[in-house]
């Protein structure tokens, strides 16, 4: 197999990694704000004296780190899979993002699938596989 | 709800915005060195990432008013200024399968949105 066309393939795939790492993060933060709730507890006083606990509660919120650290990661993957793709067919990957959140909002925080939302996730991943085929002619 | 003008235009700066962030994040790996001065001179990198949070702070200053069905998909219109900036810049051709597949991913994400309303 010729080396272009096996990091090409291997560009491709590492974006994917980067789509899940993304949804990842977004479920992760998503969680993480909810944990952080109130901020303020109006039962304490002025939000100024609160500032230790309110650096606490946002220090020891692990989802919400870890979900920064993945978008973290997808990033550094983004820019390692550039290298060997054209930016043009890796960007619009990053699409497969909606897919991933979609199932997951689904399967872990069940929330309800429609008509719409199916022939939607449908689309984006025929486009994404029509992105990823052999170029076609340069119009 | 109604969407202000407002909301749309600042949503499309940023995608506008936004792909400015990839163009800089790939001129950064094409020219990326594993060695830690390679890295440290690599200034596309970390500007590119910024571009990025002041992409998603113009973002997130525009969906305060306004309907998400509307604007969440409009982010989506970065695909078609990156194709622009990839064909302008780095010299890639506009193949057939790069409009089609960019057009059915924009079709996915309104579609997709119609879903959440």
């Amino acid at each position: 197999m010729s080396s272009p066309k096996r990091n090409r393939v291997k560009a491709n795939f590492m974006v994917v990694g980067c789509t899940i790492l993304g949804a990842a993060a977004q479920m992760l933060i998503k969680r993480g704000t909810a944990q952080l709730g109130q901020l303020v507890d109006p039962a304490l006083g002025s939000a100024l004296v609160q500032v230790p606990q309110i650096a606490w509660k946002i220090a020891s919120n692990v989802p919400l780190f870890g979900g920064l650290a993945c978008y973290g990661f997808s990033t550094m993957l983004l820019v390692l899979a550039l290298r060997y793709g054209e930016l043009s067919v890796l960007y619009p990957i990053i699409a497969l993002t909606y897919v991933w959140v979609s199932i997951l909002s689904v399967t872990m925080l069940g929330e309800s699938l429609n008509v719409f939302k199916i022939l939607g996730l449908a689309l984006i991943v025929l486009g994404v596989a029509v992105l990823g085929r052999k170029d076609s002619k340069a119009v | 709800m109604k969407t202000p003008l407002s909301s749309i235009l600042l949503v499309l700066a940023a995608s506008f915005v936004g792909s400015f962030g990839s163009v800089l994040l790939k001129a950064g790996a094409d020219r990326l060195k594993r060695t830690l001065l390679g890295l440290l001179r690599n200034w596309q990198l970390p500007v590119g990432i910024a571009v990025y949070l002041v992409s998603f702070g113009m973002y997130t200053a525009a969906v305060r008013s306004g309907e998400l069905t509307i604007l969440y998909p409009m982010v989506s219109l970065g695909y078609l200024w990156t194709l622009l900036w990839s064909y302008l810049i780095f010299k890639e051709p506009l193949t057939r399968n790069k409009f089609i597949g960019i057009g059915m991913i924009l079709l996915g994400v309104v579609v997709l949105n119609l879903g959440n309303r």
